[in-house]
């Protein structure tokens, strides 16, 4: 099972909650999904609003809430707005999001990494969204990361693992979980990044954009139990060469007629 | 802590393993622990070939065409452990020597005029002889000397190896022995070496205090060779996602006739040797593999590529060995005598390089405080 910070997780798909045609759509979704973490973006809601449509669509279910910071541009906004969300919500989970290009939405990864340590010295269980970079992976994970979140390309453009080199060194090298988030644009790169061996993934583009958005939630929640049963039921390997089946098949160079019995 | 698994169930995994398995394990890009017991398996021998065929790329793409070498310098052989397999255990009736500073000095220079700029400190258990102010002051009599300055001796703790750290030491090999607990515990019949577990904790506090590359190994002899190599890829495996700053390294020390008359409790045959360094480059492609001068020039002339990356060269085993003309006292009888241009020479021959510098005082230049 899937455990951040102490908790236990019996889905693996996360997702994000813009971008919705109305909030009864997302509700349905995120039903659909079975998915136990939402994420939401602290600009989008008001949560000392009761009547606020995203919170109160939430309302009543057995979510983990994980309030975002995106829209920040530097990690003292970052910082300060994660203040504001747990005062408001009561809860210390956080995804850190601090991008300070508005066009591309990438993560900044110095100003991540400083938020990162303050958010943890203070209390916070922080979530960083960040770029494929398996250095920056680790330094988040030293400074106190509980899970780190790994971009599979650029955000809302549906492109898939881009990453995946990079993501490989990071699942193999994080002792945290390990959550790809952004570019996922189909349920198959919700399955690749699975069987890669990810611990979970977020989507949210890819479900409210979709024609049927409570139809593709199902279909990802789908396909993120199939990648990761595949991951746990060990890989075949993909190889560019055929590989000997036998011990006497295929050329070998290397000589070992130095070797004596003794 | 790493936590080291049962032994037994180490070689009972490792018997488990089918040839379907050996198959899935060189094909793989990212092998499992699974992966690498079934490579360590009896069904692997007939892959031998194959697995040679896999290391050596891996080992080329990672490493390229060089051949790192170094030289060991015996600081003493006094020691306080009783260990039945080591020619300095504290029973054995031996010309017993430890180096001034001086001396140790001395001995350093006539491998740096030789060519050497790696060397490898190595002693005895016997806090009387060598102790960390001993330690600290041959490091910084030497670090400027040398690109690099290696130590295995005694196990100590993270403060002083922190000390010897600043004082100019970059790497730190400390092996388990065995990871057969219950072997290690008839064998080392007494002194410090005897807690199992001190030892298999040090690895982590060299890491800790900082060191740049921490080496670990098991004695090939005492115990099943192949569930030490399963054994070895844990600890490694741990290690590395304890400490991703560090670099590791592993030797394969197989047991050579020792003064008090040790005989290897288990042949492990160069076939066997082979087996298990191939198995661990396919398992880890970038730890360094360490092939010492125990091995005879024959088969370390044949390793070369292959998986090993780094070889000591015109070692003595013997504290003052270089400057004296005997080797009364040494811990082993070595099985390669050539000397260090011998050696270079036939790794050219290769198509190799023979790296005796890959560090840099420099990188220490800004850790001293003392």
């Amino acid at each position: 099972m899937l455990r951040i910070a102490g908790i236990d997780f019996t889905s693996r798909l996360f997702l994000g909650t813009g971008k919705f045609s109305s909030s009864t759509i997302m509700a349905k979704a995120i039903e659909a999904s079975a998915c136990q973490m939402v994420t939401v973006a602290l600009r989008r809601v008001d949560l000392e609003n009761p009547d606020d449509d995203i919170m109160s669509a939430l309302k009543g279910r057995e979510y983990t809430f994980l309030p975002n910071t995106s829209g920040a541009r530097d990690a003292k906004e970052a910082i300060r707005l994660a203040h504001l969300a747990r005062a408001a919500s009561g809860s210390s989970w956080l995804k850190l999001e601090v991008t300070p290009d508005p066009r591309t939405l990438l993560p900044d990864p110095v100003e991540t990494l400083t938020a990162t340590e303050q958010l943890v010295k203070d209390g916070f269980i922080v979530l960083p969204y960040m770029n494929a970079d398996p250095i920056l992976a680790l330094k988040l994970q030293d400074v106190g990361a509980a899970a780190v979140m790994p971009l599979g390309s650029p955000i809302g453009t549906n492109q898939g693992v881009l990453t995946d080199s990079m993501i490989e060194i990071i699942i193999e090298q994080a002792k945290v979980p390990v959550v790809v988030d952004a570019g996922i644009g189909a349920p198959s790169h919700a399955a690749y990044a699975m069987e890669m061996g990810a611990d979970a993934v977020l989507v949210n583009t890819a479900i409210s954009i979709a024609g049927d958005p409570v139809a593709m939630a199902a279909a990802f929640a789908k396909a993120v139990d199939a990648g990761r049963t595949a991951y746990l039921a060990g890989m075949g390997q993909r190889s560019k060469q055929a590989s000997a089946s036998s011990p006497d098949e295929g050329k070998l160079s290397t000589d070992l007629g130095f070797l004596v019995e003794k | 802590m790493f936590q080291s698994p049962e032994f037994t169930n180490l070689s009972t995994n490792i018997q488990g393993a089918g040839s379907s398995d050996v198959r899935r394990a060189l094909s793989a890009t990212r092998l499992t622990i699974h992966d690498l017991a079934a490579l360590l398996s009896p069904a692997a021998e007939p892959y031998l070939p194959q697995m040679a065929q896999r290391s050596t790329e891996i080992t080329l793409a990672r490493f390229g065409k060089t051949t790192q070498l170094y030289a060991p310098i015996y600081l003493s052989n006094y020691c306080t452990n009783r260990c039945v397999y080591c020619g300095f255990s504290a029973d054995n009736l031996i010309k017993r020597k430890c180096l001034t500073i001086d001396e140790a000095e001395k001995e350093a220079m006539i491998l740096h005029d030789r060519g050497f700029q790696h060397i490898l400190l190595v002693s005895g258990e016997a806090e009387s002889a060598v102790d960390i102010e001993y330690m600290e002051a041959i490091a910084l009599r030497l670090r400027d000397k040398f690109a690099a300055v290696s130590i295995e001796i005694q196990p100590m703790s993270e403060e002083q190896y922190h000390r010897l750290f600043l004082a100019g030491i970059t790497a730190v090999a400390v092996y388990q022995e065995t990871y057969n607990r219950e072997m290690y515990k008839k064998v080392h019949l007494s002194g410090k070496k005897s807690d199992f577990d001190y030892r298999l904790e040090t690895p982590a506090r060299v890491a800790k205090a900082g060191m740049r590359e921490v080496g670990i190994g098991a004695l090939l002899g005492l115990s099943d060779w192949r569930a030490e190599g399963l054994a070895i890829g844990y600890h490694l495996a741990w290690l590395r996602k304890e400490f991703w700053q560090t670099a590791f390294t592993v030797s394969f020390p197989r047991m050579r006739p020792a003064a008090g008359e040790f005989e290897p409790l288990r042949i492990v045959s160069e076939k066997n040797l082979s087996q298990l360094i191939f198995a661990l480059r396919l398992f880890d492609q970038d730890v360094g593999l360490i092939v010492s001068t125990r091995e005879e020039a024959r088969y370390r002339d044949g390793m070369i590529g292959l998986g090993p990356t780094r070889y000591s060269a015109g070692s003595c085993t013997a504290p003052g060995g270089y400057g004296g003309d005997n080797s009364d006292g040494e811990q082993f009888s070595v099985g390669d005598h050539r000397s260090l241009e011998e050696v270079c020479a036939v790794i050219k021959e290769k198509g190799f390089d023979p790296v005796c510098k890959d560090w840099d005082r420099e990188f220490q230049a800004g850790s001293n405080l003392l």
